[in-house]
């Protein structure tokens, strides 16, 4: 079966005053029906404007290189005209993200907004959208939901505005939600909240979902696969329970390693050495072996390709084809 | 241990409606009765989600806004009572550094003028030996001693929060108050700060005010935890003993929410319902009896505020901290 979603050697251009610079630089990936797969990686890793491409939102002067590749069940998103783009972006494929408050429209009511998307989807008339607020509201959890739908968004706290842009994206039946950060900007208990509700969404509609996070805890227990990117490259993919289980690329590790746990003996963090690289000037070779504790000579000359190291997991590293990962 | 550092005793904190319908606005009890101490070396987590007075508790301890009432002895005096040249003395050891360090340094002023600023303030050093200190603060917080003559837009996120800690240890401090200083930061360069912090602590001896939501974080770095809700204390004592047998609800819903970066770890998940209260307008009794999952909660939860008591090795506001679960 092909998959809902795939992406190739994706590239994404900046035109800069210090050079061009290549935030996203050869990824590509794919995501299958009923999927959540999380996209993991530090901040400037290019996991956002990665999602952002998906939609063709990639914000001026950026630009999508010839020779990537976008396909939503097969139709070439790239190719597409403005008139065929609209049928998939808040259609098809819904996003929501870390700042529900600047999506949101000040000045109107949260019926206002969510009939607008039934409207935009369905040619149904305003009582009718009203109506099918009302249902997404129950669906998204929120609490006398009745009452909500005359609120304007200041009159919500934060964990209740992200499921009123959930309920938002729902309302054209997607078959696809991007998550670009959903619960960062929110409490952990609130957090815990929305990551149950989206989980639950995906079972009850069989919706896949893209979950962009820098949190490798929020992803253990509910994605199907990680892929991991630093640098604007995927740098290791697996299923999640693989992955936690053999973390191979050293990015991986070292990031593992730096997370505090909650369980189990303190001990000193090992934090990764040194900074990410600038976007302008990737370093050479493996781009992170500057970095690397296990760097090879050949890592400062040769770019690893993307190598198996298990079954369905890859890493662009060295380490794998040498055995030792 | 003899006289704690500091100790503060029943800190309150309201802030009074302004403007147009101040007169029928309630004061928002932001602080509610806060009383701790820490001690010599000793770091005090202070964890709470946002809203919960954690952050006004710490810069009401510095009087960097004054507090309602309640008292802070620092060294065995009395802090808020100390007039303008005994406090600007007692500034000098008790420092803070904050969640976003760029918004604390000036932009048109040289890192080394900056950390040079309060040495010359307190006037710890001669003119010709500050540069030569400067440089030696910049090599203690891991940053190279020639980027004295940078500007802060020139340095990272991490970057930035070292040289925020090197401004406060410049006019060496027995006390910091570090208000959510790896929140903002990459986990890779969350993990090399909080190293660097209990480094500091283990040569130099001071001790933190560490602010925190993360708990994860708060048991790397902290000897003892006090978890805030709504304005007060609701459980308190030494980390490893509240974090494994947590006793207040409150705490173990906090701890079950916390993402953890291993999907074998079988946790018991409560997701608590609706969202923390206004501290304008909080429920009567205990708090948290809203949203409060206990089995035995009872009428006198909704009537009478629970106070701390002792159980086991920390102490514990919560009628029915205890029994089962």
């Amino acid at each position: 079966m092909t998959p809902l979603l795939e992406v190739e050697d994706l590239r994404i251009t900046f035109p800069t005053r210090h050079g061009t610079s290549h935030p996203v630089d050869g990824v590509s990936f794919s995501v299958a029906r009923g999927e959540l797969l999380a996209l993991v990686g530090e901040s400037g890793c290019g996991k956002s404007l990665t999602s952002l491409a998906l939609l063709r939102l990639v914000p001026p002067p950026g630009q999508i290189q010839p020779g990537s590749a976008i396909r939503l069940d097969g139709t070439d998103v790239l190719g597409l005209g403005p008139e065929e783009l609209r049928s998939i972006r808040g259609r098809r494929i819904g996003m929501i993200f870390q700042d529900p408050m600047t999506s949101l429209n000040p000045v109107f009511t949260i019926a206002d907004q969510i009939g607008e998307s039934v409207r935009a989807h369905q040619k149904v008339s305003k009582r009718a959208a009203r109506a099918r607020a009302l249902e997404l509201l129950q669906e998204v959890g929120i609490p006398d939901p009745t009452q909500r739908l005359d609120v304007y968004p200041h009159q919500m706290s934060g964990g209740m505005r992200q499921r009123v842009m959930i309920a938002i994206a729902l309302a054209s039946e997607p078959e696809m939600l991007i998550a670009d950060e959903p619960t960062t900007a929110l409490d952990v208990t609130v957090q815990a909240q929305i990551l149950e509700l989206l989980d639950g969404l995906r079972a009850a509609r069989g919706m896949a979902v893209l979950l962009i996070t820098h949190d490798l805890g929020i992803v253990a227990g509910r994605a199907d696969r990680v892929a991991v990117m630093y640098a604007g490259r995927l740098v290791e993919e697996a299923a999640t329970a693989e992955l936690f289980a053999r973390p191979s690329h050293p990015y991986t590790k070292g990031l593992l390693a730096s997370v505090p746990r909650i369980t189990g003996a303190v001990t000193r963090l090992t934090p990764i050495a040194g900074t990410v690289p600038a976007p302008t000037a990737w370093p050479a070779g493996c781009r992170f072996h500057p970095r690397c504790p296990a760097a090879l000579p050949r890592c400062a000359t040769d770019d690893p390709p993307a190598l198996p190291v298990g079954n369905a997991h890859r890493m662009r590293c060295w380490l794998a084809e040498a055995g030792r990962a | 241990m003899s006289t704690p550092l500091l100790e503060v005793r029943d800190l309150v904190k309201h802030y009074k409606a302004t403007g147009f319908l101040a007169r029928k606005s309630p004061p928002v009890r932001a602080v509610d009765g806060v009383s701790f101490t820490v001690g010599k070396g000793e770091t005090l987590g202070l964890v709470g989600e946002s809203g919960c007075g954690k952050s006004t508790v710490g810069r009401t301890i510095l009087r960097l806004q004054d507090a309602t009432a309640g008292s802070v002895a620092f060294e065995g005096k009395d802090f808020f009572a100390l007039q303008a040249a005994a406090l600007r003395q007692a500034r000098q050891r008790l420092q803070i550094i904050f969640q976003d360090p760029y918004s604390s340094l000036n932009p048109r002023m040289t890192i080394g003028d900056a950390i040079a600023e309060g040495m010359e303030i307190h006037r710890l050093a001669p003119r010709g030996e500050i540069p030569a200190r400067v440089a030696r603060l910049l090599e203690e917080v891991g940053l190279d001693p020639d980027y004295s003559t940078r500007y802060p837009h020139e340095f990272s996120g991490g970057q930035r929060q070292r040289i925020g800690i090197a401004r406060a240890l410049a006019v060496e401090p027995a006390f910091i108050v570090c208000d959510e200083p790896v929140s903002a930061l990459d986990v890779s360069v969350q993990a090399q700060v909080l190293n660097l912090l209990a480094d500091l602590q283990a040569r130099r001896g001071i001790s933190y005010l560490f602010i925190a939501h993360d708990l994860a974080v708060v048991r790397q770095i902290a000897h003892r935890v006090a978890v805030m809700y709504l304005g007060r204390i609701v459980e308190t004592g030494p980390t490893e003993d509240v974090l494994a047998r947590p006793a207040h609800p409150y705490t173990k819903a906090l701890l079950s929410a916390v993402p953890v970066p291993d999907p074998n770890t079988q946790r018991l998940r409560i997701v608590l319902p609706g969202d923390p209260p206004s501290p304008s307008n909080p429920p009567s009794g205990c708090a948290f009896h809203p949203r409060c999952p206990h089995p035995a909660k009872d009428a006198r939860c909704t009537t009478e505020r629970p106070l701390l008591h002792q159980i086991g090795a920390a102490q514990v506001a919560c009628h029915h901290a205890g029994t089962a679960p």
